[in-house]
C-alpha cells in the first residue's frame, strides 16, 4: 500500500510539472491552433538561466537564505523567456498567420533548434548542477515519502492553475482571449486587439514556462541544453490528452500523464510477468493517448467551445 | 510540373530533356566523388530522403493528413530487411524478396496506424501518429527479452550488401572500363528506384484516386457528399506513404551495414516533414528539392564552415558542428517566412494563398 | 588535373580493397603515399581522424575524447616523429558524428577520403560498429577509445581494435564486485536500453546469479531520462542490498538523490559511463559511499597519467571519461608506424596488433580480436563528494591496490571550465 501512495506522490510531482509545461501549449493552441513546438526549449532557458543566476549567488557568498535566492533566478528567468517567447511570436509566427498550417510548424521547430544551439554555444555542452542549497528533508507518511520540493512543486502547479482561470474568466484580457479563441475575426471587428491577446498568450505561456524550468532543476538537481526536448513532447501529449486548447484539460492531461507513467513503470511489469517492464513506460503513456482519442478525438475535455481560452 | 510532362505538345523535346536529365543523374556520382566518395553516400542518403520524403508527401500532401511518425515505416523496412538478410537468424534471403515483402509488412503497419486514427482532425493526428513512431521505435529497442527477435539496443549487425547472383553492391569492380565503386554503384539503383517513384506519384496526383485525395485535403465533408469513401481512400494513402517508407528502409539496411533503433527517433520524423514541407508540401517537384536541400545543407556547411571561418578569422571561433545546426534552424525560418507554402509550391497552394485567405 | 588524380586513387584504393579482400595488401597503397612528395619536402604530412559526438546531448563526452587525441597528435608533432628517415607532421582531423549511425558512415567516408591513415573513435558503440565496416573496407586501422560494445571486434574485420576493457569484462567485474565484497544476495538491475547500458547491465546479472544472487528487479529508464522515482519506489518494495545502474552519469546523479529521497538504504553501483566527476557533481549530498567502476586503472595509478592529466587540465579543463584512452589510441597508432617504419596502414597494421606500447593508461597490447589485453576495471567509492579508488579487478596486472590511497582520481568539486578552444 505504501509503494502504491508513494506512487501515486511520484505521478503527481511528475505530473503537475507536465501540466504547468502543457499551459503554455494549451494556452497557444487554443488561441491560434500553432503547436509552438520551441515551447520546451523556452523552460530549457528558464532553467538555465535560473541555474546560472544561482549559482552565481552562492559563488558570491552573500549568505542570502536559499529560498530567496531562487526566487532571485526566477525573477531573471522569466522577463528573458517572456523576452525570447514574445519575440519568437513576432518574427516567427506572427508573419505566418494567413500561411499554410505547416508553416508556422516548421519555423516552430526551426526556433527551437536555434533556442538548443544557442544554448549550447552559451552554457556549454556539460550538465549544469543545481548548488546543493536546499537539502531534500523526506517528510514520511504512511510509509511513503515526500519532500519539500514535491510539495512547492503541486502546490505551485495548482495555484498558477487557479490564477490562470481567474484570469481567463474573470479579466477583460481574458474575456478578448476567449473571444479572440473563438473567431479572430469577428474578435476583431469587436475591438479586441488581436495582436496584443496572441502576445498575451505567448507572454502568460512563457512565464510558466520559466516556473518550470525552476522548479524542474530544483527538483532534478541538473540542466542540460537538451532537456527542453523531452519535456515538451511529454507536456505536449499531456495537453493533447486533456484536449489542447482547455485549460483545466492541460492541468488534467499533465496529472494523468504523469500518474500513468508512474503506475505503468511501477505495476504493468508485474502484471504482465515482467514481459512489459518499465522498458515500455513510454508506450503505456502513448498507448493512453490513442486510446482516448480513438473514443473522444478531441481529448478528455476537448470541444467544448465555450470554455476554450 | 503539369507542363514538363505533356508530352503530347512537343515530344521531341521532351525526349530531349529526358536524354539531358539522363545524362545528368548519370554524371552525378562522378562528380560527386571528385570531392571524395563521402559526397556520394551524402547524396545517396538525399536520394533515401527523396524517396522518403516523396512517401511523406502522399500522406501530408495530397491527402492533407499530419503525419509526425512517417520514419516508422522506415524502421518497419529496415528490420525486415535486416532480420532477413544477417547472420542475426542465419537467413540470407535475396533482395528481390525482402525489398517487396519490407514494403508490405509496412503498408501493413499503415493501414494499422490509419483505420483507428480516421475520425481525428489535424493536431490530434499529430499526436497520435507520433506516438506510433515512438511505440514501434521503442519495441524495436525492447524486442530482445523475453525472446530475442530485433536484438534491442545492441542493433543488428553484418546485414549483407544488395546481390544479384556473384554482381554486388557493396564491392567497387571496374564495368565497361569504367570503375565504380561501392557507393556509386548503389547510386544508379537508388536513381532508378527513386525515378519510379517520382513516376508513381505523378501518375497517382492526377489520377482519380490523386483527386479524391485533395478532395479530403480540402474539405472532408464535401468530399464525402460527392461519394468519396473517404475511409477507404485514407487508408490508401497510409498504405502508400508506408509502402514507400518501406522500400527506402530496406535499402537503409543493405547499405549501411549496420541497423539500430537509434537511426529512427523522433527527429528524424520531423526531418523527413521538414523536407516535404519547405520544398512544397503537394508538390512532388518541390518535395524533392526540399530533400536534396535539406540533406546536403548541413553536410555543405560541415564541409565549409571550417575553412571559411579560418580564412576569415584565421582560427576557430565557434565549433563548426554548433554553427551547423545554428544556420540550419535559421534557414527554415527564413525559408518558411518568406515561401510560406514552401520553396516550390504546387500550383493549388500558390491559388489559395494569393487568393482569399481562408 | 587534381581531381582527376584524387578520384583516381580513391577509386584504385577502393578497387584494391574489395579486390584483394584482406589478404595481400601490400601492394595496394590508400595511404597518402608519402615517398612520393618525399624528395621535395623535408616533411611529410600524415593525416589521422577522430570522430565522436560534439553536437547532441553527450557532446561533452565527444569533445573530450576530441581533445585527448588532439593533445596526443599535438605532443607527437612537438617531440618529432621519424619514419623510414623522414620527418612526420601529424595533422589532425576531428569530427561530429553526431552519435548518430547515419552520420558516423558518413564522416567515416569522408575520413577515407582526406586519406587519413589512422582513426581514432568513435566514442559509442552504435556508431563505432557501422563505420568500423568503412575503414575496413579502405584497410584504414580503427581504435575506439570508448566503444565498450563486443560485438565491434567480434565482426572478423582486421582493423577494429579497442583501448578499453569492454562490457563483458566491466559487468562482470561489477557482479563479482556486489556479491564478494558488498555481500549482496538480492540485487536489483536499471539499464537505460542502450547498447552500453543494456550491455553493461546483462554482464552484472549474469556474473552475480553465477555467484548466487539474486535479482530481485529487472528495470529499464531512456538516456534522456531525469525522474526514477516510480522504478525506484518499485524496487525499493523489492528491498534489494545493492542497486546496479547501466548507464550514463547524467541519469546516475539524479538517480543516486531520488534514492535517498525515497530512502532507499541499498547500495548503488554503476560503470564507467556514470563514473565520472560529472557523477559526484550532480548527485552531490546523496553519494556517499555508493561505488561505480572505470576500465582501466585509476589516473593517480596510471603509468604515465599525472602529467598527461595537468598538462590536459591546464588546456582544455577537465578530463571527463575517456579522453586519456583517446590519447593513447592516438598514441599507439603513431608507435605502430614507428614500430612498422612505415605510415601506410597495410604496412603498420599487423605492428598495431602486436604492439606493446606504454599508454598513459596502461600497457597497450591486442589480443587476436582487437580487444585489449590489460582489461583492467578499477572500483570506486564516494568519499566526502569525491571518487576514491577502491580495488582493481581484473587483467593481467590484477593487484589489490592499498585501501589508503586517498587520491581523488579527479578533482571533482572544482568548477570546470568547458572545453573551448
Amino acid at each position: 500500500m505504501e509503494i502504491f501512495l508513494q506512487q501515486i506522490i511520484n505521478g503527481l510531482t511528475l505530473g503537475s510539472v507536465y501540466a504547468l509545461v502543457a499551459l503554455g501549449y494549451t494556452m497557444v493552441y487554443g488561441i491560434i491552433g500553432l503547436i509552438n513546438f520551441a515551447h520546451g526549449e523556452v523552460v530549457m532557458v528558464g532553467a538555465m538561466i535560473a541555474l546560472s543566476v544561482v549559482q552565481a549567488l552562492i559563488g558570491a557568498q552573500l549568505g542570502l537564505p536559499p529560498g530567496l535566492v531562487i526566487l532571485v533566478g526566477l525573477a531573471v528567468a522569466m522577463p528573458i523567456c517572456m523576452g525570447i517567447a514574445y519575440t519568437a511570436e513576432r518574427v516567427a509566427y506572427r508573419p505566418l498567420r494567413s500561411a499554410p498550417r505547416l508553416a508556422p510548424l516548421i519555423t516552430a521547430i526551426g526556433v527551437s533548434i536555434v533556442l538548443q544551439n544557442l544554448a549550447m554555444i552559451i552554457w556549454g555542452r556539460n550538465y549544469l548542477n543545481f548548488p546543493d542549497i536546499i537539502k531534500p528533508s523526506p517528510i514520511e507518511f504512511g510509509g511513503a515519502f515526500i519532500t519539500d520540493v514535491q510539495i512547492l512543486i503541486i502546490g505551485v502547479a495548482a495555484l498558477i492553475m487557479a490564477g490562470l482561470l481567474l484570469v481567463v474568466h474573470k479579466t477583460r484580457l481574458g474575456m478578448a482571449m476567449r473571444a479572440t479563441a473563438q473567431n479572430q475575426q469577428v474578435a476583431g471587428l469587436m475591438g479586441i486587439d488581436i495582436n496584443t491577446v496572441i502576445s498575451a498568450a505567448f507572454l502568460i505561456g512563457a512565464a510558466l514556462a520559466a516556473v518550470a524550468g525552476v522548479l524542474v532543476t530544483l527538483y532534478y538537481g541538473i540542466a542540460h541544453y537538451h532537456m527542453g526536448f523531452i519535456l515538451g513532447l511529454k507536456a505536449f501529449t499531456a495537453a493533447v490528452l486533456g484536449g489542447i486548447g482547455n485549460l483545466g484539460g492541460a492541468m488534467l492531461g499533465g496529472v494523468l500523464l504523469g500518474i500513468i507513467e508512474a503506475l505503468g513503470a511501477g505495476y504493468i511489469g508485474d502484471l504482465t510477468g515482467g514481459f512489459l517492464g518499465s522498458h515500455y513506460q513510454d508506450v503505456f503513456a502513448f498507448a493512453v493517448l490513442i486510446i482516448v482519442l480513438v473514443f473522444r478525438p478531441s481529448g478528455l475535455l476537448g470541444e467544448r467551445v465555450g470554455d476554450r481560452a | 510540373m503539369h507542363s514538363m510532362f505533356n508530352s503530347k505538345k512537343n515530344p521531341a523535346l521532351v525526349w530531349a530533356g529526358v536524354v539531358v536529365i539522363g545524362l545528368a543523374l548519370a554524371l552525378v556520382p562522378f562528380v560527386a566523388a571528385m570531392g571524395g566518395q563521402a559526397w556520394v553516400r551524402v547524396v545517396n542518403f538525399a536520394l533515401l530522403y527523396i524517396m522518403l520524403s516523396l512517401g511523406l508527401n502522399i500522406v501530408v500532401g495530397f491527402a492533407g493528413l499530419l503525419d509526425l511518425g512517417y520514419i516508422a515505416f522506415y524502421a518497419v523496412g529496415a528490420y525486415v530487411y535486416a532480420l532477413l538478410a544477417s547472420p542475426h537468424f542465419g537467413m540470407h534471403l535475396p533482395f528481390w524478396l525482402i525489398l517487396p515483402l519490407g514494403a508490405l509488412v509496412a503498408c501493413f503497419f499503415g493501414v494499422l496506424l490509419g483505420a483507428p486514427t480516421l475520425k481525428l482532425r489535424g493536431d490530434y493526428l499529430a499526436i497520435v501518429t507520433l506516438g506510433f513512431g515512438e511505440i514501434v521505435r521503442i519495441f524495436l529497442n525492447n524486442l530482445n527479452t523475453p525472446i530475442n527477435i530485433t536484438n534491442g539496443p545492441q542493433g543488428i549487425t553484418l546485414i549483407d550488401p544488395l546481390t544479384l547472383g556473384s554482381f554486388s553492391f557493396g564491392k567497387a569492380e571496374t564495368i565497361l572500363g569504367i570503375e565504380f565503386s561501392g557507393p556509386q554503384k548503389y547510386y544508379f539503383l537508388l536513381v532508378v528506384l527513386c525515378l519510379l517513384i517520382v513516376a508513381l506519384n505523378i501518375r497517382l496526383q492526377n489520377s482519380r484516386i490523386g483527386r479524391a485525395w485533395e478532395a479530403i485535403r480540402e474539405d472532408e465533408i464535401a468530399a464525402r457528399a460527392m461519394g468519396i469513401n473517404t475511409r477507404n481512400v485514407k487508408l490508401l494513402a497510409f498504405a502508400m506513404g508506408a509502402s514507400f517508407g518501406g522500400v527506402a528502409g530496406g535499402l537503409f539496411s543493405a547499405i549501411q551495414g549496420f541497423v539500430s533503433p537509434e537511426s529512427f527517433g523522433l527527429l528524424e520524423s520531423i526531418m523527413v516533414l521538414a523536407m516535404v514541407v519547405l520544398g512544397g508540401m503537394g508538390n512532388i517537384g518541390g518535395v524533392i528539392l526540399g530533400a536534396i536541400l535539406l540533406t546536403m545543407l548541413p553536410e555543405a556547411l560541415r564541409f565549409s564552415i571550417e575553412p571559411l571561418q579560418k580564412a576569415i578569422f584565421g582560427r576557430m571561433i565557434v565549433d563548426p558542428e554548433t554553427i551547423r545546426m545554428l544556420i540550419f534552424g535559421l534557414a527554415l525560418i527564413l525559408v518558411m517566412l518568406f515561401r510560406p507554402a514552401g520553396l516550390w509550391p504546387s500550383a493549388v497552394r500558390k491559388r489559395e494563398l494569393s487568393g482569399a485567405q481562408s | 588535373m587534381k581531381h582527376v588524380r584524387t578520384l583516381g586513387l580513391t577509386l584504385v584504393a577502393v578497387a584494391l580493397a574489395g579486390v584483394y579482400g584482406c589478404g595481400k595488401k601490400e601492394e595496394a597503397k590508400p595511404a597518402p603515399a608519402p615517398k612520393a612528395e618525399a624528395p621535395a619536402k623535408p616533411e611529410v604530412v600524415v593525416k589521422l581522424g577522430h570522430v565522436g559526438p560534439l553536437t547532441g546531448p553527450i557532446a561533452h563526452l565527444g569533445k573530450d575524447n576530441e581533445n585527448g587525441a588532439r593533445m596526443a597528435v599535438e605532443d607527437a608533432n612537438a617531440k618529432g616523429t621519424e619514419i623510414d628517415g623522414k620527418k612526420i607532421k601529424f595533422e589532425f582531423l576531428g569530427e561530429d558524428d553526431q552519435a548518430d549511425p547515419k552520420t558516423g558512415t558518413v564522416v567515416a567516408q569522408k575520413l577515407v577520403d582526406a586519406k587519413v591513415v589512422g582513426v581514432v573513435g568513435h566514442l559509442n558503440s552504435g556508431t563505432t560498429i557501422p563505420a568500423s565496416k568503412i575503414y575496413t573496407d579502405a584497410g584504414i586501422p580503427q581504435i575506439s577509445p570508448s566503444a565498450t560494445n563486443p560485438k565491434y571486434t567480434q565482426q572478423g574485420f582486421k582493423t577494429t581494435f579497442r583501448v578499453i576493457a569492454n562490457d563483458v569484462q566491466q559487468g562482470s567485474a561489477l557482479g563479482e564486485f556486489s556479491v564478494k565484497e558488498l555481500k549482496a544476495k538480492k540485487i536489483a538491475i536499471i539499464d537505460d536500453k542502450t547498447a552500453y547500458g543494456e550491455g553493461l547491465a546483462n554482464e552484472t546479472q549474469k556474473a552475480a546469479e553465477a555467484l548466487g544472487a539474486k535479482i530481485v528487479a529487472r528495470e529499464y529508464t531512456t538516456d534522456k531520462a531525469t525522474d526514477f522515482k516510480a522504478i525506484l519506489t518499485k524496487i525499493k518494495g523489492k528491498q534489494p542490498d545493492v542497486i546496479m545502474y547501466g548507464g550514463m552519469d547524467a541519469q546516475a546523479g539524479p538517480m543516486v538523490k531520488q534514492m535517498k529521497e525515497l530512502g532507499i538504504k541499498a547500495k548503488f553501483i554503476s560503470g564507467d559511463g556514470a563514473c565520472t566527476a560529472e557523477w559526484t557533481k550532480l548527485s552531490a549530498g546523496a553519494n556517499e559511499s555508493h561505488y561505480c567502476s572505470q576500465a582501466g586503472l585509476p589516473i593517480d595509478k596510471m603509468p604515465n597519467a599525472k602529467d598527461f592529466q595537468e598538462r590536459f587540465t591546464k588546456k582544455y579543463g577537465q578530463i571527463q571519461v575517456y579522453a586519456p584512452y583517446a590519447y593513447d589510441a592516438t598514441m599507439a597508432l603513431i608507435a605502430a608506424m614507428k614500430k612498422a617504419n612505415s605510415t601506410d596502414p597495410a604496412k603498420y597494421l599487423p605492428a598495431l596488433a602486436t604492439l606493446s606500447h606504454d599508454g598513459v593508461t596502461a600497457k597497450v597490447e591486442f589480443d587476436e580480436k582487437g580487444d585489449t589485453k590489460h582489461g583492467l576495471i578499477t572500483i570506486y567509492d564516494v568519499k566526502e563528494g569525491k571518487l576514491n579508488a577502491l580495488s582493481i579487478v581484473g587483467g593481467a596486472a590484477a593487484a589489490p591496490a592499498p585501501a589508503a590511497a586517498p587520491a581523488a582520481a579527479a578533482p571533482a568539486a572544482a568548477p570546470k571550465a568547458e572545453p573551448k578552444k
